[in-house]
């Protein structure tokens, strides 16, 4: 019933896909959350993921990052194999992702939450700190300016020194975009940027991420329930169920296909709908 | 002011003058300078005005308090910055008392072979011993870590307490390594030879003439100077450490673990290098200990007053805050120390109502110690020097704008 995405060697001469998940195998126990999942993310799109509960959207999200191993499947990100490696290792190689519920630093200031963001500090190892205050210092300047502008690009610069636990849940998700922005990545995985968001808050965040992606050119793969979002902002949409791939298209098409909406509702009112 | 008292004075103010500094609210330029002056003053006036009793005791007091604050300082690193639930202080603190005692000690010979047995006896500098107990301590750390940092929080806590009673079971069974249940005595203080015998290897004799006056009961004041130095030492060691980069990472690492690994932290390595330096520090606080006492024995590193003491000094103090920490085992040290004549005090009324109770009134000091720590965590659950808001030092202070 489901076609795989079509491999790179079958259109041979184009750009690689940025992500490419093929026959993910993940299981909880007795459940099986992935059930052969393969996905492909094209270089330079914002591309929607959306899916019922429990098709395994967020568990792709967490094997992609390196935060579970998976049972079977590999994961390339830019045509390199990146399955299994640790979380660090995968972000260091341009990947992102945010968090469906937002686990920010609670205790520290969201200034710093987003200084605690880059790689290659040098700072972060022990003896440096103690040893090259001056390095340090000069390493310092440069991520709070950095931090600094990319709360002005977000408008979240009123809030640097609050606590991130003080913040609202919107401006919570706005924080993990903010956070993901320090990282310079090729792909950010969003996982529902929207979910608990008002809407003024909204539209500012699809803005953002249309903004970023025309700007700077950064890959987005979102997962997201709010279908105005993901009508407004992605192209194509990926469909999963069950663990597994069930279509791709332009946002129109796949709203309107009976195999989406049979997943979404069940057979019978997929049938009165169409 | 006779010369005696004024060397006294000078040798406790030394000490002070180390840390008052670190007391001092941090941020204003004449922290430094002020203290000094102030621990120098102070120092000197408490030598003038109190009776050499009470001063010996003042000495020992502060002795005692400033290895429990490098302990209490040692899991701060661990609690404080990283969340390590760790009951196993007491283990560190053994393992850099013996380790410094076995590197200073001379091996015995002939009979006395008989009575002391030790694996070896290096008779090393006490700068040696102590560099050893903190590379040793560091290195059982990083074994113990690999496997027990896996579990956190509660399950973290009871494998500690476990890691720490093995330690010190291993010290009062293995006869071979440090002489069994049986105290190992003689571990040399340094700089004692100048009050004994007016004569050190390291010091120069022009120079002798300065402690002249002073007899062998006074070399208390010396150590105390000795162990406020590298008290002041690990402050500023953490404190450069800690309010960096590094301790931004670690505390990231406590309070969102999922997180951090997503923000490209290796949370694993950050954990186990927190572990290891708490653990580094609370063994150069054994180490200190052992040459204070003397004579060391397994019976001095139960959980209660090498752990749980500890653990309540941090809470009380301000677990995440250095100077928190500081503070907190110097006030508890101060109840734990207080009771004790409270106790003795409570004698005659104990003895009034059961003819065993007297014998227990020791006890009434740990319901003193347990009632302040039921204070601590429901009236002041931050310490009383709670955490700041600011991990790096080179972010400006949200406080002051």
């Amino acid at each position: 019933m489901t076609t795989p995405p079509s491999e790179a060697s079958d259109n041979a001469g184009a750009i690689p896909p940025l992500l490419e998940v093929s026959h993910l195998v993940m299981d909880f126990g007795g459940l099986r959350a992935l059930d052969g999942a393969s996905l492909s993310v094209e270089q330079g799109t914002i591309t929607g993921l959306i899916g019922p509960n429990g098709a395994g959207k967020t568990t792709l999200f967490n094997v992609v990052a390196g935060y579970y191993e998976p049972r079977a499947g590999r994961v390339y990100l830019n045509g390199n194999d990146i399955t299994g490696l640790p979380p660090h290792r995968i972000f260091a190689r341009g990947l992102c992702r945010t968090f469906q519920i937002p686990r920010e630093h609670a205790s520290m200031s969201v200034l710093e939450n987003l200084m605690l963001v880059p790689r290659g500090q040098a700072g972060e190892r022990f003896f440096t700190s103690l040893l090259r205050p001056g390095r340090v210092g000069a390493q310092e300047a440069a991520l709070r300016q950095h931090a600094e502008e990319v709360l002005a690009f977000l408008d979240l610069s009123h809030l640097a020194n609050e606590y991130a636990r003080n913040l609202s849940g919107g401006q919570k998700k706005l924080l993990e975009l903010a956070r993901t922005l320090m990282a310079d990545p090729k792909l950010v995985l969003l996982d529902e940027p929207g979910a608990g968001v008002n809407p003024t808050l909204m539209g500012r965040l699809k803005e953002n991420i249309a903004r970023l992606n025309r700007e700077r050119g950064i890959t987005f793969l979102i997962i997201e329930h709010d279908m105005d979002l993901v009508m407004s902002l992605c192209n194509p949409v990926i469909v999963m169920s069950e663990g597994r791939y069930l279509m791709e298209g332009p946002p129109e098409a796949v709203r309107h296909d009976p195999q989406v909406l049979e997943a979404y509702l069940g057979g019978q009112y997929a049938a009165a709908e169409g | 002011m006779s010369q005696v008292i004024f060397l006294k004075g000078l040798m406790l103010g030394v000490a002070l003058a180390f840390i008052l500094p670190i007391l001092l609210p941090p941020g204003r330029r004449w922290r430094v300078p002020g203290g000094i002056v102030l621990g120098l003053g102070l120092g000197l006036g408490i030598a003038a005005l109190v009776p050499s009793g009470y001063l010996s005791y003042f000495i020992g007091f502060m002795t005692m308090a400033s290895i429990y604050a490098i302990l209490s300082l040692g899991l701060n690193t661990q609690w404080g910055y990283t969340g390590h639930l760790n009951f196993g202080v007491a283990g560190f603190f053994a393992v850099g008392a013996f380790t410094s005692a076995l590197f200073t000690i001379e091996a015995p010979t002939g009979l006395a072979a008989q009575y002391t047995q030790v694996l070896f006896g290096l008779k090393m500098p006490f700068v040696v011993g102590v560099m050893a107990a903190a590379v040793v301590s560091g290195a059982v750390a990083f074994l113990v870590a690999v496997p027990v940092l896996r579990l956190r929080l509660d399950f973290l806590a009871i494998a500690t307490i476990g890691v720490a009673e093995i330690i010190r079971l291993i010290f009062q069974n293995e006869r071979w390594l440090a002489n069994g249940p049986q105290p190992l005595r003689g571990i040399p203080q340094p700089g004692r030879c100048l009050f004994e015998t007016r004569h050190c290897e390291w010091v120069p004799d022009s120079l002798a003439w300065i402690i002249e006056p002073l007899s062998t009961r006074d070399y208390t004041a010396f150590y105390l100077m000795i162990v406020a130095g590298c008290l002041a030492l690990v402050y500023v060691v953490l404190e450069r450490a800690c309010r960096s980069p590094w301790g931004r990472m670690l505390r990231a690492v406590r309070d969102e673990e999922t997180s951090a690994a997503m923000s490209g932290k290796n949370v694993p390595f950050a954990r186990v290098q927190a572990f290891v330096v708490g653990a580094v520090i609370m063994g150069i606080a054994g180490a200190l200990y052992a040459h204070y006492t003397v004579a060391i024995d397994y019976s001095h590193f139960h959980a209660l007053f090498a752990t749980f003491l500890v653990w309540i000094m941090l809470m009380l103090g301000g677990s995440g805050n250095h100077r928190g920490a500081i503070v907190g085992a110097i006030l508890v040290w101060g109840v734990w120390a207080g009771t004790a004549f409270l106790a003795n005090a409570l004698e005659p009324l104990l003895a009034a109502i059961h003819q065993d109770l007297p014998g227990r009134a020791q006890y009434i000091r740990w319901l003193l110690v347990s009632l302040l720590l039921a204070a601590v965590v429901l009236f002041r659950p931050k310490g009383l020097l709670p955490e700041e808001m600011r991990v790096s030092r080179y972010v400006p202070d949200p406080k002051r704008r």
